[in-house]
């Protein structure tokens, strides 16, 4: 018989990551009860949904904090969110359909981190912190650090994610999100971009691209960050955005899309982040 | 374990594993087989319900997260007096005359997702266009395999502006 505990507090969760590190951390289920008739049934569950200590949104120093039991939906409706941090907004509203989005969660989404997690980008693009706790203590990690290969990360077996903390982008940062799949509503994503683009007079001081589907787990186009600096905003970084790419990414043929395909509307993609509209 | 929750606006209380579906529950344990299995993996919206307000595939659900919380299936949409016979929500009675169903199947998760989303108020002052781009985006979730879409649209669309006129 599968154990069921919902903690009452976070001090009570984690005490219970720490004695049974296999039991299943479950929130809004979009992940782990797909086909759950024909999974293996856990030994026990935490039972995280609507838990209070990692809940809400709040806004403040400099930064908006996102706690990891936040649903895309409130993520989409968060008005500061929607202003200051477009490209996670823009991200929750192509997370699966209303019915996912009102039960998938932050924390679920950066604990599994799958390569098209559609959040993810944008979290890379946005400079996303992580905040992790256990019995040990809490610390924070990059979320740039976070994955370390196909839907593998840093968080140990006893650990909880807590909250995503975003810096507040500055006025001459300009933002953007493009996701491209078979059908604009809830598709899995061939390609998808977020980027953070420091601009003054015209010419970009900075750029941050987070890239998913390209590669075994959501990536920041490091090359193509590199090669714009310096550039005029426009079809000069543009195309500097395009060839640093083109040499930085190697995409797979699956079932979803080819190789060629999804290198050609990264690039596009990547490219489109550059120009002045 | 033990659960209670509420089911339709009545206690339920159920024995059934924690990992149990939702969707199982509501099927086997309470015998309301109004919501429907499609895929099992949350794509194609047959077995939405309604869980503390929110449309929410029931598939996705374990049934222990449900203690104390509310659920509404399609079999609840309907509003019922004692003695009198029950009346169908707007989007219901739309689907019908809309002739917005064919096999059937998705058609209870269409209705609790319809009914989410013209009670919500989504689609409220929106002109014609908008509103058809709204539905379409808002139930992107349900998945019908007989046909096209343009009736279930035409039938959300049909019930939101009669709610409209009726609150007006």
């Amino acid at each position: 018989m599968t154990a069921y505990v919902r903690p009452r507090d976070l001090a009570e969760a984690l005490a219970l990551r720490a004695e049974h590190p296999d039991w299943m951390v479950l929130a809004g289920g979009t992940d782990l009860m797909v086909n759950a008739i024909h999974q293996k049934v856990p030994a026990g569950i935490v039972d995280l949904w609507r838990f209070a200590p990692i809940g809400g949104i709040t806004v403040g120093d400099g930064r908006i904090t996102i706690g990891a039991g936040a649903t895309w939906t409130e993520v989409e409706r968060h008005p500061a969110i929607r202003e200051k941090l477009a490209p996670l907004a823009l991200a929750a509203r192509e997370i699966g359909a209303l019915q996912i989005q009102a039960r998938g969660t932050v924390g679920g989404n950066v604990g599994t981190s799958s390569p098209v997690g559609d959040s993810l980008p944008a979290l890379l693009a946005l400079d996303c912190e992580l905040e992790v706790a256990s019995v040990r203590g809490h610390r924070r990690a990059p979320y740039s650090a976070w994955c370390t290969g196909y839907r593998t990360t840093q968080l140990a077996p006893d650990e909880l994610v807590i909250a995503a903390h975003l810096p507040l982008p500055g006025a001459n940062v300009r933002t953007a999100w493009r996701k491209v799949g078979t059908r604009r509503a809830q598709s899995i994503s061939k390609v998808m971009g977020a980027a953070a683009i420091e601009v003054d007079a015209g010419v970009v001081v900075s750029a941050r691209i987070g890239l998913g589907a390209v590669a075994n787990r959501p990536i920041r186009a490091t090359a193509v960050e590199e090669a714009v600096r310096g550039q005029r905003l426009g079809a000069q970084a543009a195309e500097a955005a395009r060839a640093a790419l083109r040499a930085s990414i190697a995409p797979i043929d699956d079932v979803r899309s080819t190789a060629a395909y999804r290198l050609e509307v990264a690039e596009n993609v990547v490219a489109r982040f550059f120009h002045v509209s | 374990m033990k659960l209670e929750l509420e089911v339709n606006g009545a206690a339920a209380h159920v024995e059934a594993s924690p990992w149990k579906r939702l969707l199982d529950v509501l099927r086997e344990d309470l015998r309301l087989t109004g919501t429907k299995e499609g895929c099992g993996e949350g794509e194609c919206g047959a077995c939405t319900v309604m869980l503390d307000g929110e449309a929410v595939n029931s598939c996705l659900v374990a049934v222990g997260q449900c203690h104390g919380r509310k659920v509404v299936t399609v079999e609840g949409l309907a509003a019922q007096r004692a003695g009198e016979a029950e009346v169908l929500h707007a989007v219901q009675r739309a689907l019908v005359t809309c002739g917005g169903a064919q096999c059937g199947i998705c058609t209870p998760g269409i209705a609790v997702c319809a009914v989410h989303v013209v009670d919500s108020g989504a689609l409220h002052g929106a002109d014609d266009a908008t509103a058809r781009a709204k539905v379409r985006e808002l139930l992107a979730g349900n998945i019908c395999r007989c046909t096209g879409y343009q009736l279930i649209v035409d039938a959300v669309i049909a019930a939101a502006r009669e709610l409209e006129g009726a609150r007006s």
